[in-house]
C-alpha cells in the first residue's frame, strides 16, 4: 500500500469507507454471478417451469429485477462520485470563451459527467448564456445531459453488452454535437423570451470549488443512489413486468413484422410515438430488451428509446419559460431528425 | 432577524430545503424571514445554476441539491 497524502478527514473514516466499498463489491459481484441460479430456483418453488409461457415471464421478471438494481447500484454510485468533480459552475468555466465546434464537442461530453436535473434546465441554461457561452453549445450540452445519462447507459451495457452502450454513447453524443451546431448556424438567439435577452451576455464568474474530501465524495455517491434508486424503482419494477408479459405471451417475431429493420417508417413512427411519450431510462429499457427478443430491430427501438428520454413533454413545459415556441420547435425538430438518423444507423449497422 | 431565501421552482427537493430551514430555525430558536423565491429571473439573478439554492442575508450559501441538516443549522447560527 503506498502511503497517500490524506489533505482533511480522518483517516479512521475513511478507512471504514474503503472498507466497507471493498465488502459491498464483493457481495455485489456474488449476487451478480448467481442470478440465472435465483431465478431458476424461485420459480422451481413456485412449481412453474419455464416450458410454460407463465414461467417465462416469470423467470424474466426474477432474473431482471435484481440484474437492473445492481447494475443501477453500481453505476450510479460511480457515477455520483465522478459527477462531484464536475459541478455546473465548474462545467460552465471550462466552456467559457469556447466557440461553436469544438464548444460543442467539449459541451456534449461534459453534459454526460455533470450532475443535472430537468427541473434546474432553465437556471443551467440562463447560467451557461449570461457566462458567454453560446446558444448553440449550450444546446449541445442540454440535449446530451438527460439522454446520455448513467441510467441508460448501465441498462445498455447490462442487458445488451458494451457494442450497443459505446453505440448508444456515441450516437447520443453524435446527435447532441451536430443539432447544438444546427441550432448555433440557425441563428435563433432572437427567441429566446425578452427577459432572459436582457440578462444575456456578460463574463462568467470565476469558479471557486470547495475542496471535497474522497469521504465525502463517497457520501455523495451513496445520496445519490439513494435518490435515483428510491425515484426510479416503480417504473423498473412496472417496465420489467411489462417485458416479462412481452416476453412469455407474445409470439416469436411477432414484433419482426412492423418493427422489422425491413419496415422502413417503423423508424419515424417510434420517434413520432417516443415525443409524447415520458419515462426514464429505467422504465423503458426492460420494456426495449423484450421487444428486441421477438424480432424488433435494435435501431428503431432504440430510436424510440432516446425520443422518450431526451424529448419529454415535462422538459419543454420548463424551458418554454426561457423560450420563444419558435426555438422550442427548431429544438424537438432537429434533436428528432438526428435520432432518426441514428435509428436508420443503428440497423443498417448491426 | 435574518432574511433567509430559498430559491427553487417547485420541485421535491426545494419544498424540502424550505421544510429543512423552518425545522432548523425553530430548532435553533433564530428569528427568520423565510421566503420562496420561485421566479425564474429572480433565481438566475442570484446566479445560481442548479435548484434548490440557499441564500442568507443576500448571500448564496448553497446551490444544487439538498445539503446536510447539521450545515443549515450552521449557515443560520453564523453572522
Amino acid at each position: 500500500m503506498s502511503n497517500l497524502p490524506v489533505t482533511m478527514g480522518t483517516p479512521h473514516r475513511e478507512l471504514r469507507w474503503a472498507a466497507g466499498i471493498v465488502l459491498a463489491a464483493a457481495i455485489w459481484w456474488g449476487l451478480y454471478a448467481n442470478l440465472t441460479a435465483f431465478a431458476d430456483f424461485a420459480i422451481a418453488q413456485l412449481g412453474l417451469t419455464r416450458a410454460s409461457a407463465l414461467g417465462e415471464a416469470v423467470h424474466f421478471f426474477l432474473f431482471d429485477t435484481p440484474k437492473v438494481l445492481l447494475l443501477l447500484c453500481s453505476i450510479v454510485f460511480v457515477m455520483g462520485v465522478i459527477q462531484t468533480f464536475f459541478a455546473p459552475e465548474r462545467t460552465r468555466a471550462l466552456l467559457a470563451g469556447r466557440r461553436l465546434g469544438i464548444g460543442n464537442v467539449l459541451a456534449a461530453t461534459l453534459g454526460i459527467v455533470t450532475p443535472f436535473c430537468s427541473c434546474s434546465a432553465v437556471p443551467l441554461f440562463i447560467g451557461f448564456l449570461s457566462a458567454g457561452i453560446p446558444l448553440g453549445v449550450t444546446f449541445s450540452f442540454l440535449i446530451a445531459a438527460p439522454m446520455i445519462n448513467e441510467v441508460a447507459l448501465a441498462l445498455l451495457f447490462g442487458m445488451f453488452g458494451w457494442k450497443v452502450a459505446g453505440l448508444y454513447l456515441g450516437l447520443g453524443l453524435l446527435v447532441a454535437i451536430v443539432s447544438g451546431l444546427v441550432i448555433g448556424r440557425l441563428k435563433m438567439e432572437r427567441h429566446l423570451e425578452d427577459w432572459v435577452q436582457a440578462i444575456q451576455a456578460g463574463t462568467a464568474p470565476g469558479y471557486e470549488g470547495t475542496a471535497q474530501t474522497w469521504v465525502e465524495r463517497a457520501e455523495t455517491g451513496l445520496n445519490h443512489v439513494r435518490d435515483i434508486v428510491a425515484r426510479v424503482w416503480p417504473y423498473i419494477i412496472a417496465g420489467i413486468a411489462l417485458g416479462a408479459g412481452i416476453h412469455g405471451y407474445v409470439p416469436e417475431d411477432f414484433m419482426a413484422s412492423f418493427m422489422g429493420r425491413d419496415v422502413w417508417w417503423a423508424v419515424p413512427a417510434a420517434v413520432v410515438l417516443g415525443v409524447p411519450m415520458y419515462t426514464n431510462a429505467a422504465g423503458i429499457i426492460p420494456v426495449v430488451e423484450a421487444l428486441i427478443g421477438k424480432g424488433a430491430a435494435l435501431g428503431t427501438v432504440l430510436a424510440f428509446m432516446m425520443s422518450v428520454i431526451a424529448l419529454s413533454a415535462p422538459e419543454m413545459i420548463i424551458l418554454r419559460k426561457a423560450l420563444k415556441p419558435p426555438l422550442i420547435a427548431c429544438f424537438v425538430g432537429v434533436v428528432a431528425c438526428g435520432i432518426l438518423l441514428v435509428g436508420y444507423i443503428f440497423n443498417a449497422v448491426l | 432577524m435574518k432574511q433567509v431565501k430559498v430559491l427553487g421552482t417547485g420541485c421535491a427537493k426545494c419544498k424540502a430545503l424550505v421544510e429543512m430551514v423552518r425545522q432548523a430555525a425553530d430548532a435553533g430558536g433564530i428569528a427568520i424571514e423565510l421566503e420562496k423565491v420561485e421566479d425564474m429571473a429572480r433565481i438566475v439573478g442570484f446566479g445560481v445554476m442548479s435548484t434548490p439554492g440557499l441564500v442568507i442575508d443576500g448571500k448564496v450559501v448553497h446551490a444544487g441539491g439538498l445539503p446536510d441538516a447539521a450545515k443549515v443549522a450552521a449557515w443560520l447560527q453564523q453572522g
